[in-house]
């Protein structure tokens, strides 16, 4: 075995260490560098309003635009509330026994369950048993399973943060229990419960598996009047473009791709505004 | 007549043994000090005259806790007003992240004793000023509490005690985060608000026991060793263990 000095082997290790982290950071750089660098000259306003044209080979991409925006919106408005009153009963009310054990571990799998595997649950029960069709509902729902488990998470993890104190101060004051939750704890954990919910957000955004068979449409002449209207999205419409459509000009396949990238970009932008925003003005 | 009555009060931690058999009897309008190493169930005790103890999983009781003649621990009990009835201050102080104004007045607002701005602003002012602390901050009452030094939050949290306008107050360990000078101020404060209520302090600090109050409890190991009047626990005690305790020979 060689010897190497303890100058030279730190030197070798720290070397080491650096193109690792390099590694990491050159392939976010090269997509997004690609990205625009392809896709920048297709972002028109025309792109972004119309309607797309001439077999999808002109015109817009508003469709698939408001598609993803109308579901992402459906499924916050669903998971959002669910998803914090679960958080509160299991953080502040639930007693540590098996049930609740149970449930704990479940909704930590239900987090690693594949995102397909969501998109056929969805195709079985909204669609074909509840007969929602393909539909943004159906989309949204599906999408809700799929984000409560982390929204329950990453809202548990903002009310454990709240100091345990401040409700025994409440609690002490002859403040009922859910007078503590809603005056003090819910106000102070509110910060950290909107992050999550941001990179929810964002995550079930780009999300194509569980809409694919629940909400996708290949095409749609319209934009959506009603949620139980199918719609086009844009994870869907960007895999449609690239590869079911023959001599598609490339800077409109990238320029679809930037324009996710930049809804996805966005929100996960707010959420670390906010967070540093509020962690500023926390005081605890 | 005797304010706190505890009759062969058990608690147990799932299987620990917490507090073992304990009698007292607590009286009105007097300073009650509950002394003794660490672990040896004071604060449980404290806590177990509010209840705060519930909101901890697998807590269980045996034996009665009288509070002006009912059982805290009966049936017909509500927990929330036997807690505005007997306030509780914490070892570090613990006001909300809101304006000192909104610390005290939360209290009444939330448990609807006072929805009428001028009789919440009185209160506070009143409250403030039984804990000498309305003086150094009357013009700065909408800043954050959390600005305050840690000996006017812990007044502050006195004060927001207070307001709800309890007949008992514990105090578990009050001045165990302060520096000397202002542990000092604490316990005049204590020495002046004993003639309107009934004070059970749980402290580490012998001194500070035998300063403030008339009464005073040893524990140890889970069990009441001794109660008595403090002159007489300090002076002349009937067990050996309080005793080498006072004396300083462990602990």
């Amino acid at each position: 075995m060689i010897k190497l000095s303890p100058k030279l082997s730190q030197r070798l290790s720290y070397t080491i260490l650096f193109l690792a982290t390099l590694l990491a950071i050159i392939p976010v750089s090269a997509i997004i560098f690609t990205i625009i660098k392809n896709g920048a000259s297709a972002i028109t306003w025309e792109f972004l309003t119309a309607m797309p044209k001439n077999g999808m080979h002109g015109g817009g991409i508003l469709p698939a635009i408001l598609g993803t925006l109308s579901i992402v919106t459906c499924t916050i408005v669903i998971t959002l509330p669910i998803g914090v009153c679960a958080a509160i009963y299991l953080n502040e009310y639930a007693k540590d026994n098996l049930l609740t054990r149970i449930i704990k571990l479940a909704i930590i799998n239900l987090a690693g369950v594949p995102s397909v595997v969501y998109g056929l649950f969805g195709l079985g029960i909204f669609v074909m048993f509840l007969k929602l069709d393909v539909s943004i509902i159906a989309g949204a729902l599906t999408l809700s399973i799929m984000e409560l488990p982390v929204i329950i998470t990453t809202s548990r993890s903002a009310l454990n943060s709240v100091p345990y104190s401040f409700r025994e101060a409440s609690l002490s004051l002859g403040v009922s229990r859910w007078q503590t939750i809603r005056y003090i704890v819910l106000p102070n954990a509110l910060p950290g419960i909107l992050t999550g919910a941001i990179l929810s957000i964002s995550r079930i955004s780009g999300e194509t598996a569980p809409v694919l068979f629940t909400a996708a449409a290949f095409s749609v002449p319209h934009l959506p009047h009603s949620i139980f209207d199918q719609v086009m999205v844009l994870p869907y419409h960007l895999y449609i473009i690239s590869t079911q459509i023959p001599n598609m000009p490339k800077n409109i396949i990238f320029g679809t791709a930037l324009v996710l990238l930049m809804m996805v970009l966005t929100m996960s932008f707010i959420a670390i505004v906010a967070r540093i925003y509020f962690r500023k003005r926390r005081k605890w | 007549m005797s304010k706190i009555e505890i009759k062969n009060f058990n608690l147990y931690y799932a299987d620990f043994h917490a507090l073992k058999n304990i009698n007292i009897y607590i009286e009105e309008k007097k300073i009650t000090a509950i002394i003794g190493p660490s672990g040896c169930g004071k604060s449980t005790l404290l806590r177990s005259i509010n209840r705060i103890n519930d909101t901890i999983d697998n807590v269980s009781t045996s034996g009665i806790i009288n509070i002006f003649g009912e059982d805290i621990y009966g049936s017909k009990i509500d927990v929330d007003t036997l807690r505005r009835n007997v306030g509780m201050v914490f070892q570090r102080p613990n006001p909300f992240p809101i304006s000192i104004y909104e610390n005290v007045a939360f209290g009444l607002r939330v448990n609807r004793i006072a929805s009428n701005k001028n009789i919440i602003d009185e209160t506070v002012e009143k409250s403030l000023k039984a804990v000498l602390l309305w003086d150094d901050i009357k013009d700065k009452l909408h800043k954050l509490a959390l600005s305050l030094t840690l000996e006017q939050q812990q007044r502050l949290c006195i004060a927001r005690v207070i307001a709800v306008a309890p007949h008992i107050v514990l105090l578990d360990e009050p001045c165990s985060s302060l520096d000397p000078v202002a542990t000092q101020r604490i316990e005049q404060l204590m020495i002046q608000l004993r003639d309107k209520y009934t004070i059970v302090i749980v402290t580490h600090n012998m001194q500070q026991a035998a300063r403030v109050s008339h009464d005073t409890a040893f524990m140890l190991l889970g069990e009441l060793i001794e109660f008595d009047k403090t002159e007489k626990i300090f002076t002349n005690p009937s067990k050996k263990e309080t005793e080498d305790y006072v004396s300083g020979r462990f602990g």
